[in-house]
């Protein structure tokens, strides 16, 4: 078992520059991770992104069911506790982040790496990725999506307000690309974290 | 059957399934309105075996502080064991949970009733609509035939007129004249099960589902705006698998639509 490890990794979107300005490219708040910072748990991560309602609980778990190779540990029973220290938009979407770090941390056989990403809608119909709270209230629609990594295929979607067909492929097309961001911070902290420096 | 996903895997191969429907087909849709005389609007919606009636009672309450001119819409999704055998008395399970928070999204997204128009009196006195759809029998496709349902019992709802008189401030119900709630949008909800990671079939029964790798559910209003695409989890889907969903959810639209003119039409004499 390995001692407690703090890698503290930032990532920097496409636009170059570091947290709050946000470019056209890339748009998603800046992120940091911190793994095994908690000694009981076989794992644990802690993921920071710019109810405990049953419905949440039902989305985060399906999806997680979705990727975790259960046949590979039968008569086993794995527990994802979230616990959210802070909110500031964006929810579902972090905790499915967290969720999968800690599934990484902990060891545990997937056949894909999950992430989510927020799209809201504003009244005139312009996209924003990775809304804050403020701009998920203002927003006509908030879409949240959760991508695997092998394909980008979409394994969770949960949507509130009114948007068209148009608008869902486009939001959709949008998260795919953010994705990558988010599986590019998934491998280089997970590299900085098992490299011996 | 020993092997049920294989023997479903035979029919899915000629593009049909055990009950002789096509991958695209719905069970046969019943409809039945105002069964329940003592609620203020009711509505039976059989989609095959699976059967959910939804009773509407209206009472009084005080508006939200936060919103003095606005009503309540309370949904309530009940699977008693009755329903199925998976299902065991006592605190709504989880699967009931989801239900009810998925039918309070759509009622929320889809602006099917403008909250203003249940106020009375703004700050005072407003209606609220408790909605209570219970399962009678689980077959699968339980969010469908609730969104219906909900739907069906809405247009069915009469609400008396209320006045508030000045002498006594307390509010007067005149039960002889009724009126019709003002249905704005027509949400219909059209769900998919995901077999093999690949293939879509619509409306699953009990079995299909339980077999299934993944489900979706599409909530499309007349003018093919979405309100609700909610996919927990299960296997993933392309954006071009998406599409065809979408227009199959177009179409399942014009269906339901045209049998709820139909009951309404026909209800119109009383």
């Amino acid at each position: 078992m390995e001692g407690v490890m703090r890698s503290d990794a930032k990532i920097c979107g496409e636009s170059g520059t570091e947290s709050s300005p946000r470019g056209l490219g890339c748009s998603l708040r800046h992120f940091a991770c911190e793994q095994n910072l908690l000694s009981r748990p076989d794992g644990s991560a802690s993921f920071l992104q710019g109810v405990a309602e049953k419905s949440r609980e039902w989305l985060i778990r399906n999806t997680c069911e979705a990727v975790v190779l259960g046949t590979l540990h039968p008569r086993t029973s794995i527990t994802v506790v979230l616990q959210v220290i802070s909110d500031a938009g964006s929810l579902l979407a972090c905790c499915l982040n967290a969720a999968c770090m800690a599934l990484v941390d902990a060891g545990v056989p997937m056949r894909a790496l999950f992430c989510g990403v927020t799209c809201a809608l504003d009244s005139d119909g312009t996209l924003m990725l990775d809304p804050t709270a403020k701009q998920e209230k203002e927003a006509r629609a908030v879409l949240t999506f959760a991508l695997d990594s092998v394909e980008r295929k979409l394994l969770m979607s949960t949507t509130k307000g009114l948007y068209s067909d148009a608008e869902l492929q486009q939001c959709l097309a949008a998260a795919q690309a953010a994705s990558q961001h988010v599986f590019r911070f998934y491998r280089e902290s997970l590299q900085r974290r098992y490299s011996k420096s | 059957t020993v092997e049920p996903l294989e023997y479903y895997r035979r029919f899915l191969k000629e593009n049909c399934r055990p009950d002789g429907r096509e991958l695209g087909e719905f069970r046969t849709t019943t409809v039945n309105i105002g069964s329940i005389s003592t609620a203020d609007g009711s509505a039976l919606v059989k989609l095959g075996n699976t059967t959910v009636i939804c009773g509407i009672k209206a009472e009084f309450a005080a508006p939200p502080t936060d919103a003095p001119d606005k009503g309540y819409v309370v949904p309530n999704v009940d699977l008693p064991p009755l329903c199925s055998s998976r299902f065991r008395s006592g605190p709504p399970g989880e699967e009931a949970q989801v239900a009810s928070q998925f039918i309070a999204d759509v009622i929320e997204n889809s602006q099917i009733i403008q909250k203003e128009d249940l106020c009375i009196s703004p700050g005072k006195l407003a209606w609220v609509l408790y909605c209570d759809l219970i399962c009678l029998d689980y077959d699968g496709n339980i969010l469908d035939a609730c969104t219906f349902a909900l739907l069906a019992a809405l247009k069915n709802v009469q609400l008396p007129e209320v006045t508030i008189s000045e002498e006594t401030a307390l509010a007067e119900v005149n039960l002889k004249k009724k009126s019709f709630l003002n249905i704005r949008t027509h949400p219909v909800a059209t769900s998919f099960a995901v077999f093999d990671d690949t293939l879509l079939i619509v409306d699953p029964t009990g079995e299909e589902e339980h077999l299934a790798t993944g489900t979706l559910t599409v909530v499309m209003d007349e003018e093919g705006k979405l309100c609700c695409l909610h996919k927990p989890g299960g296997s993933g889907l392309t954006g071009a698998k998406l599409q065809d969903c979408m227009s199959r959810a177009v179409t399942r639209h014009k269906e339901v639509k045209k049998l709820m003119d139909e009951v309404v039409k026909s209800m119109k004499p009383k």
